[in-house]
């Protein structure tokens, strides 16, 4: 089998991800396995769900029996934050043609996060690897899941903090933007990290997303015109 | 619950974290003709949400649990430096990792 260079470029940038998803995808598998569900329920989960925090979240519904107007609530809650994360690609994900619905479906926290970041060389064909990305992405995590319902009861390692690959790859991304040298984009960091503390503080932990993000969105909508300007005036450096 | 209740609840869930991300492309629907506060917005909002996604990753971090907490802003700082540093992904995170899980196990076992 030929392994094109646009698999291997997207192999490399979801490294990170492997590890991530593969283990927290374990934990999620182990987890459903210990409510009464076997394996194929944990496939079957992580292929059609794919939102890690809120497959976690489902485990407890499950447990508990809660009724589906409950469910459907806590997903709109839990996962309202993805609203945010198509509007950077509405014109890529379209132009990507029998693609788009995968790459809609498949936009969770690490997979936005990449694309953020990801530089893809001239040479290659860009849709290709944001799509051999996302794909790359899912694959870890009903991968990991599938394997932690089956076998994670085998597991020996102490793997405690091995989660810790996601707040790492979040950091490196955030530190690239910051690196970027561009004074709009700096800003832009400095203002997120200053919604994420504050609505952290006033909402606490299981609550602050939304009102973070929606905050941090106003806010750049009222200093837009002084950002953009500072955007196509070049950069700090 | 039954299989089927199962199933009923797994299909609800998915469907509406669908429509979570499909809402701004269903909103959004004619971008031939994008606004330009939303192109800019586009372009300036992506380093305020991967800070927030930081935060979120560090929402545990409180003086309740100083041990776990100490680790998690180590590792973030390590990170942090050795990208500023050296720029290596692997680097970064790999060694970033391994330190956070040292200092949960070795060094602060809870």
């Amino acid at each position: 089998m030929r392994v094109g260079p646009e698999t291997k470029f997207a192999f490399r940038q979801t490294w990170p991800v492997l590890i991530g998803y593969g283990f927290l995808g374990m934990a999620f598998g182990l987890l459903l396995q210990h409510a009464g569900y076997h394996a194929g329920w944990a496939f079957l989960v992580s292929a059609v769900v794919y939102a890690g925090s809120m497959q976690f979240v489902l485990v407890g519904i499950l447990s508990s029996g809660l009724g589906l107007p409950a469910a459907a609530l806590m997903t709109l809650t839990i996962n309202s934050r993805h609203f945010f994360y198509g509007l950077p690609f509405l014109k890529t994900f379209r132009a990507m043609g029998r693609r788009f619905l995968y790459m809609v479906f498949s936009l969770t926290d690490e997979t936005y996060a990449l694309f953020c970041q990801v530089q893809v060389p001239s040479e290659l064909d860009r849709y290709k690897v944001m799509f051999r990305i996302a794909l790359f992405n899912q694959i870890y995590w009903v991968g990991g899941s599938t394997l932690g319902a089956a076998f994670g009861e085998m597991a020996r390692f102490n793997l405690k903090g091995i989660d810790f690959t996601m707040t790492a790859l979040f950091t490196v991304i955030l530190v690239e933007q910051w690196l970027s040298a561009a004074l709009s984009a700096r800003l832009s960091v400095l203002l997120g990290l200053a919604c994420g503390v504050a609505s952290l503080l006033v909402f606490g932990p299981d609550r602050f997303v939304l009102p973070a993000l929606l905050l941090a969105v106003g806010l750049l909508v009222l200093l837009r015109p002084l950002l953009a300007r500072m955007r196509r005036g070049g950069t700090t450096s | 619950m039954t299989a089927w209740q199962t199933l009923a609840v797994v299909a609800v869930v998915a469907g509406l974290t669908f429509v979570t991300r499909a809402l701004p492309f269903w909103l959004f629907r004619s971008p031939d003709r994008p606004s330009a506060w939303l192109s800019d917005l586009n372009r300036l909002m992506p380093p305020a949400v991967i800070a927030i996604l930081v935060v979120f990753c560090l929402k545990t971090v409180s003086l309740d649990a100083p041990k776990d907490s100490l680790a998690q802003l180590i590792g973030v700082a390590l990170v942090a430096l050795l990208h500023v540093w050296k720029r290596n992904n692997l680097l970064s995170i790999g060694v970033g990792t391994a330190v956070y899980m040292l200092l949960v196990q070795v060094v602060w076992p809870i």
